[in-house]
Parts: C-alpha cells; sequence; structure tokens
C-alpha cells in the first residue's frame, strides 16, 4: 500500500541478494518445487483429459433400443409414448434402419464398401435411441425398456461406462492426496530456506526493528525470495509439460482420429492454462513458505 | 517523558526483575540507572522501549501508553527512541556511512535528506572521515560512536543506552560520554544504565539505583555508591 518504487526496488534488490547467498538452499527448494509441480503438471494433463473424456462419454451414453421386425407403424408409436413415459428417459429419437446401415457403411470407411452390396436386403432393425436425464440412469432405464413390448433387444456400453467413472474417480483421489503431500514438502523445505536467510540476517532485523522499520518493511523481502523461488520452480515443469504435451498430442490424436469419443484437449488453450496453474501454484507455495518462516521472527 | 506506576514484570520462567517501579524521567534529563547485576536494571531499561512488556502497571513513553500499544505500532513509536549497546550491534558487511544511513532507509526517509543528516551526525560524533570505512577497520570506541550516530540520526527524544562504555577503555569510555553530554545538550533525554563508578562520580547527574527488581534510590546529582 503506497509503497514508494525506492523502496520496492530496495526490497527487490535484497531478496536476490540472499537468494544467490544461500545459492545451496536456493537449489534444493526450487528443485523440490520444481518435481513437485512436474507432477502436479503431469497429473493434471492425465485428469484433464480423463475428465473430458468422461464428459464427452458421458454425453453419449445412449441406450439403443432395437424394435421387433414384427412391429408396424403403429405398434412403434405405442411403444415410442411408454418409453417416454419411464421418468429416467430425457430423449428419445427414431433411426430407421437404412440410417443405421449407412452409418454402420460409413463408420467402416473404404473398408465398408463391401457392405453396399447388403443394402437391398437389410438384415438391421429400426431403432430407437434413447438418452436418460441422467448418464448414471442408464442401466436402470434399459432394464425397464426391455420389458416393453416389442422390443427386441437392448443395447448400451452395459458394464464398461460404470468401471470407467469409477475409474477416473479414484485415480484422481490418489492423484490429489498424492499432490497435496508434495505441496506440504515443497513448502517446507521453502520455509526452511526462508528460516537460513532469516538467521544470516538476524542482526539486521533486530536492528531494524530497534530503529522503528514496521514488519512489512522487514517481511517484503523474505516473501519475494519466497515468490522467486515458487516461480523459478514453475519454469521447468512448464517447459517439459508443454513440450511433452506438444508433441503426445499429435502421436496420440492421429491414433485416435477415428474416435468420436476421445478427444485430447487442444493444446491452445489449454497448456497456456496449465502453465498459469502452475506459476500460481509455485507463487503460492513460495508464499506461503515465507510466511511462515518469517511469522516467528517478527512477534514483538 | 518517561513515567513507570506500579511496574511488575514477572518472566515465564518465574524470575521477578520489576518489583513495583515508580518512575518519573522529565524530557531532558540526564539519567544513569545503576545497580549490582541480575537485580532488574536490564529489564528496567527494555520496558522503556517496549522490547520487555510489563506484567502489571502503565508505563508511558513520549505521552504513548506502552501497556496498551498494539504491537503493530511499536515500530512507529520506537522511531522517537533510540538505543545503543554495550556491543554495538553494528553490521559489519557495511560502510560506517550505510550502518547510519540504514536506519533512516528502512523507516524509508527521502534519500537527499538521508544523505545530510548521515553526514551531519557522523560529523557531530567525529567519524565524517571514516565514513566509507567498515566496522571492522575501526577502533571499539568508533564503532561505539557509529553506533550512537545510527542512534540519533532519526532524530529521537529519547536515547537508552545499555552499558555504552562497558566494552571500552577509561580513556575512550570519556569520549564516548562527552558525545552523550554533547546530545543531552541539544534536548534529547538520556537514560543509560551503568557499571562505570568513575563517569558516574565524575560526571554528576541524576542516579536511580535498581535493586531486586525496585527503585532503591533515586537522587539528582549521586553517586555511583557501589564498590568498583
Amino acid at each position: 500500500m503506497g509503497m514508494k518504487a525506492r523502496t520496492f526496488r530496495r526490497h527487490v534488490k535484497e531478496s536476490f541478494k540472499s537468494l544467490f547467498r544461500n545459492s545451496w538452499m536456493t537449489i534444493a527448494s526450487v528443485s523440490s518445487v520444481t518435481v513437485t509441480l512436474l507432477l502436479v503438471g503431469v497429473f493434471f494433463v492425465i485428469m484433464m483429459n480423463l475428465n473430458s473424456v468422461a464428459t464427452s462419454i458421458e454425453k453419449n451414453v445412449e441406450i439403443r433400443v432395437h424394435i421387433d421386425v414384427a412391429a408396424n407403424d403403429q405398434d412403434k408409436e405405442l411403444l415410442k409414448q411408454e418409453i417416454e413415459k419411464i421418468p429416467l428417459v430425457g430423449s428419445i429419437e427414431y433411426s430407421p434402419k437404412e440410417e443405421e446401415l449407412t452409418s454402420l457403411i460409413d463408420s467402416f470407411g473404404d473398408e465398408g464398401e463391401a457392405f453396399k452390396l447388403v443394402e437391398q436386403e437389410n438384415p438391421l432393425k429400426d431403432v430407437f435411441v434413447v438418452k436418460t436425464k441422467n448418464p448414471d440412469d442408464t442401466m436402470k432405464a434399459a432394464k425397464e425398456i426391455e420389458q416393453l413390448n416389442y422390443v427386441s433387444s437392448v443395447k448400451y456400453g452395459q458394464g464398461t461406462v460404470e468401471s470407467l467413472f469409477k475409474f477416473i474417480d479414484i485415480s484422481r483421489n490418489v492423484g490429489l492426496i498424492l499432490i497435496i503431500g508434495l505441496l506440504f514438502t515443497a513448502m517446507f523445505l521453502i520455509s526452511n530456506t526462508i528460516k537460513i536467510t532469516i538467521m544470516a540476517r538476524k542482526r539486521e532485523i533486530e536492528i531494524m526493528r530497534l530503529v522503528g522499520a514496521t514488519n512489512s518493511f522487514i517481511r517484503w523481502p523474505f516473501f519475494l525470495e519466497g515468490l522467486w523461488l515458487g516461480i523459478l520452480g514453475a519454469i521447468i515443469p512448464i517447459a517439459v509439460v508443454s513440450a511433452a504435451y506438444y508433441y503426445l498430442f499429435d502421436l496420440i490424436q492421429s491414433k485416435l482420429v477415428d474416435n468420436n469419443f476421445i478427444h485430447l484437449l487442444d493444446f491452445n488453450p489449454f497448456v497456456y492454462q496449465l502453465s498459469a496453474i502452475l506459476i500460481i501454484m509455485g507463487a503460492a507455495i513460495g508464499i506461503w513458505g515465507s510466511l511462515m518462516s518469517v511469522r516467528k521472527f517478527l512477534k514483538v | 517523558m518517561i513515567e513507570m506506576k506500579d511496574v511488575y514484570k514477572k518472566y515465564p520462567n518465574g524470575v521477578t526483575a520489576a518489583n513495583g517501579i515508580n518512575v518519573n524521567i522529565d524530557a531532558g534529563e540526564f539519567v544513569y540507572v545503576v545497580g549490582p547485576s541480575g537485580a532488574g536494571k536490564s529489564t528496567f531499561i527494555k520496558m522503556m522501549y517496549r522490547e520487555e512488556k510489563a506484567t502489571k502497571g502503565t508505563i508511558t513513553v513520549n505521552g504513548i501508553n506502552l501497556a496498551t500499544l498494539k504491537n503493530k505500532h511499536v515500530p512507529i513509536f520506537r522511531r522517537n527512541i533510540g538505543v545503543v549497546f554495550q556491543d554495538f550491534k553494528l553490521l559489519n558487511s557495511m560502510t560506517v556511512y550505510d550502518n547510519v544511513a540504514f536506519a533512516m532507509e528502512v523507516i524509508e526517509e527521502q534519500p537527499n535528506v538521508i544523505r545530510k543528516r548521515v553526514l551531519e551526525t557522523l560529523d557531530l560524533v567525529g567519524l565524517k572521515h571514516k565514513a566509507r570505512m567498515l566496522p571492522t577497520e575501526l577502533s571499539g570506541g568508533e564503532q561505539q560512536r557509529v553506533s550512537i550516530a545510527r542512534s540519533i540520526v532519526n532524530s529521537p527524544k529519547v536515547v537508552i543506552a545499555d552499558e555504552p562504555t562497558g566494552n571500552l577503555d577509561p580513556d575512550t569510555s570519556w569520549g564516548i560520554m562527552k558525545i552523550f553530554e554533547e546530545i543531552n545538550l541539544r534536548g534529547t533525554t538520556i537514560v543509560m544504565a551503568t557499571h562505570n563508578k568513575d563517569i558516574v562520580n565524575g560526571i554528576k547527574h541524576r542516579v536511580i539505583a535498581v535493586e531486586g527488581g525496585k527503585i532503591a534510590r533515586d537522587q539528582q546529582k549521586g553517586e555511583y555508591g557501589y564498590e568498583g
């Protein structure tokens, strides 16, 4: 608040001086922040992508109700109304067997040409594509639909959807615990570095307090030192994660190109957002660590 | 200027260093604080610049009640008090000039004001010509003069000195005393704890003797009153 530019320059200068004076501790705490943020970065990349895959799968979970060939138009209309009556159901769409065949052929790409022959005698059935309001209710809704008349069979991602969601949930929790542990370790190391810095400047602080320097004046250089340690620690993780994502993105995406469900998050803006998160986390660890260690020394 | 009323100080380890102190020091006074080691002299002095807080009683310095002074306001309060120690407390990595300027920099004075005041003050203590030297290149007496310069550079109303001649030989001590006399003549209140019998008996001022955490004696133009 209202700090003079001259004073601020002084604090910045002091903070850099002590970074160099305690170079070994500086390297130690920067390294620990680096390791932490590297793991945080990798974890984020995996989690955010898994999340986006999960969301797109969630959105695409559908129940395909194959209609018995014996059903006439009126029967179909009746069945449609029955399905709509189920409270869990969100939407229903009719897809005649001709459409089903076209999309099947398309999904095979060039090889699908072979199927063109059977176009005259379409072996497929007409289908109702049903989506539930909540993806979690897919199985329940499917079971109910199965009971209805003129339903030949009901298909949905039996089992796989549920276990995918469970897997994502578990890995998210494990990752979070791991990261919190690492964050604390990094903070602890930073706070120790700053403590050593403070010890080296104990007399200086004592004199500052004696001649009436305010606590915030005394605190600033240490605050900045913590900040630099955190930001320095974020540089390597950002570089590594960005580069890795850049190359892996091309590699993985090219293999997944035909898959509707799995889309990696685009490099831009994802990597920029991630970099911002890593820098903010580094800064937060650094500031927290430094404030923890200065606090004790400034009790009047 | 400095007023203590029924002041008690009990440390967490059970030691009672102040046991009902009543004292009044006026602006411009020069006061010696004497007494045996461990009698509560240091605590008495430390309470005046709020290094120690009284357990009971009121202490008023410069019109500020230290009992109710918030921690965050202590720095501002300290700017009106200069403190000098037996061991100088100089920063050996800084020049004489920077050591004195430091006290003004940390309270964010203007650079041109700092320059002017530091040189004036170094002149007052007779060290202007050694401004660029490091403390380690000076004698003990000179180092103490730097420390005095630092304590008065912000023009405090009170200077509190804890055994300022404790580490110095007699000749040098007289030189230091001359500076304190000079500062006092300019209107600054001086409170000095000392064991130096020759000085107390040689330059007559008010003497407050502290014994067992109490004021045992308080006399104008007093005597040291202890052996050796």
